[in-house]
């Protein structure tokens, strides 16, 4: 593998991570990872979608005029995810009923137009396609950890099946409501910034501006 | 790599080349669009279908994970009843009929007076399509679907009473957006098992099934008639409460259920 294509494909699962560096696609982070079963099937979508949408952006970047650029990707996206949707109602209907919305809402996840406006209008079709799985994959990491937490901690189960054995049915562990809510996201969101940052300190963004005290005499 | 066409972008930028690229982006999008409309639809209408069976042959009791859906389904019998008069409609395919869009043509519903609709049900459709469980011949069930709002959202389920058209058999709830952890309470079967051998109508025919705030205390004279709520989740029990009021009531299955109990009487 050469190391431009490695850099696209495994650069933004920790060092250029979407979430968690650029704080990108938040809104379906919060929505769908109250279990794990459902975020697994929107990684797969989100992923399935940038890849593809990258690709097709990249394939008609030469003939793309930049006045209707944004539009036109818009359109790409757009076509991708409702292909997306209708493939799940008819494939996995079960999921797609707890998804709902979520899956439609793809065409406004940042994470998708951020990488066909920054990355597959200027890149080769090839490179752009793995940069979408790439990005998929950073998405996919922080939402899998997301869902795991709040559905271990929430219900006391991992994909349905019971790790903590519930108080309500005679087992010893109370499940934690509030991480069924979409607030715990955030804050489980918080927590694995703050540890990646911890870890890869070059991630920490200089602040905009120092508060800093100023002597009455001297002058602003 | 990054690159820069400085000449590519001139060329591009003529008003009839954007309006080519456009047409054409937008034609390849629309055609994949549709054709991949046209070729899923008979699966999602199938999954729909296999669904709503599924909800009816659970809430019948019927259901078996690894058993045939349409070889289970063989016990039921759909029927179109007319709810004002309460007598099974000859004229309407069972198998056809779809109350909810029925719900919205203003010539088959009707619109409910707002001192009745304590569901907030709106407009329902005039006939309503109800489940017979059949047992050898014999009805052993009635499944009849209800639907109204309860704290945040329309809920949609069913309700299955036993022969006697009083006694109440198991309720389900498909489609509801209640609380997470708080109102979703009432798609636990912990929670539906609380409904089974209660009674929709006391002695004298006055329908007093209902949701309680909290438990339903040991001495309760109407403990028959009474289901736990669940604290914190009041409004939900309530909205439950009003769909039972409503469905159940002279506006709803009523003179259907009338008819079934003085059938099951005779």
């Amino acid at each position: 593998m050469s190391t431009d294509t490695k850099r696209a494909l495994l650069k933004p699962i920790v060092d250029d991570n979407p979430v968690t560096l650029h704080v990108l696609g938040i809104c379906s982070a919060l929505a769908v990872t109250t279990s794990l079963l459902p975020s697994l099937y929107m990684c797969v979508a989100l992923t399935v979608v940038a890849a593809l949408s990258n690709a097709a952006v990249s394939a008609i970047r030469h003939i793309l005029p930049s006045s209707i650029r944004i539009i036109v990707q818009m359109t790409i996206i757009a076509s991708l995810v409702i292909v997306v949707d209708e493939s799940l109602k008819a494939f996995a209907f079960e999921t797609s009923r707890e998804l709902s919305v979520f899956v439609g809402l793809i065409i406004t996840n940042c994470i998708i137009l951020g990488r066909t406006e920054s990355f597959a209008s200027k890149n080769p079709v090839g490179l752009s396609f793995l940069d979408g799985i790439g990005n998929g994959l950073g998405y996919s990491s922080i939402l899998i950890l997301v869902a795991t937490t709040r559905e271990l901690l929430g219900s006391g189960t991992l994909l349905g099946y019971t790790i903590f054995p519930n108080a309500a049915d005679g087992g010893w562990y109370k499940p934690n409501g509030m991480m069924l809510l979409p607030p715990s996201a955030f804050f489980v969101i918080g927590l694995i910034i703050w540890a990646v940052r911890t870890w890869k300190v070059e991630q920490v963004e200089k602040p905009d501006f120092r508060i800093h005290e100023v002597h009455r005499t001297e002058v602003m | 790599m990054p690159e820069a066409s400085p000449q590519a972008t001139a060329r591009t930028e003529t008003v009839t080349r954007t309006l080519l690229v456009a047409l054409f982006v937008s034609l390849v999008c629309s055609s994949f669009v549709a054709s991949a409309a046209i070729v899923l639809k008979p699966r999602q209408v199938e999954n729909a279908i296999a669904e709503m069976r599924r909800n009816i042959l659970q809430v019948a009791g019927l259901w078996a994970p690894d058993a045939d859906l349409d070889e289970l389904f063989e016990s039921i019998e759909p029927r179109v009843v007319e709810l004002e008069t309460g007598a099974y409609v000859e004229g309407i395919d069972p198998e056809a009929y779809d109350p909810v869009e029925a719900s919205k043509d203003p010539a088959r519903s009707i619109e409910i007076p707002s001192e009745l609709d304590v569901a907030k049900v709106g407009r329902r459709a005039k006939h309503a399509l109800v489940y017979l469980v059949l047992r050898d011949g014999e009805l052993s069930k009635i499944i009849l679907p209800i639907s109204g709002y309860g704290l945040w959202s329309t809920l949609h389920g069913f309700l299955a009473l036993e022969a006697d058209a009083n006694t109440v058999a198991d309720i389900t709830f498909y489609e509801h957006g209640e609380t997470p952890g708080l109102g979703d309470f009432i798609v636990k079967p912990a929670w539906r098992e609380l409904w089974r051998g209660k009674r929709a109508f006391d002695d004298s025919g006055s329908l007093a099934l209902s949701v309680v705030k909290g438990r339903v205390a040991d001495d309760d004279p109407l403990a028959d008639y009474r289901v736990d709520g669940v604290s914190g989740a009041t409004l939900t029990g309530n909205g439950v409460t009003n769909i039972i009021q409503y469905w159940l009531g002279e506006h709803g299955y009523g003179p259907f259920l009338a008819k079934l109990q003085a059938g099951a009487g005779s």
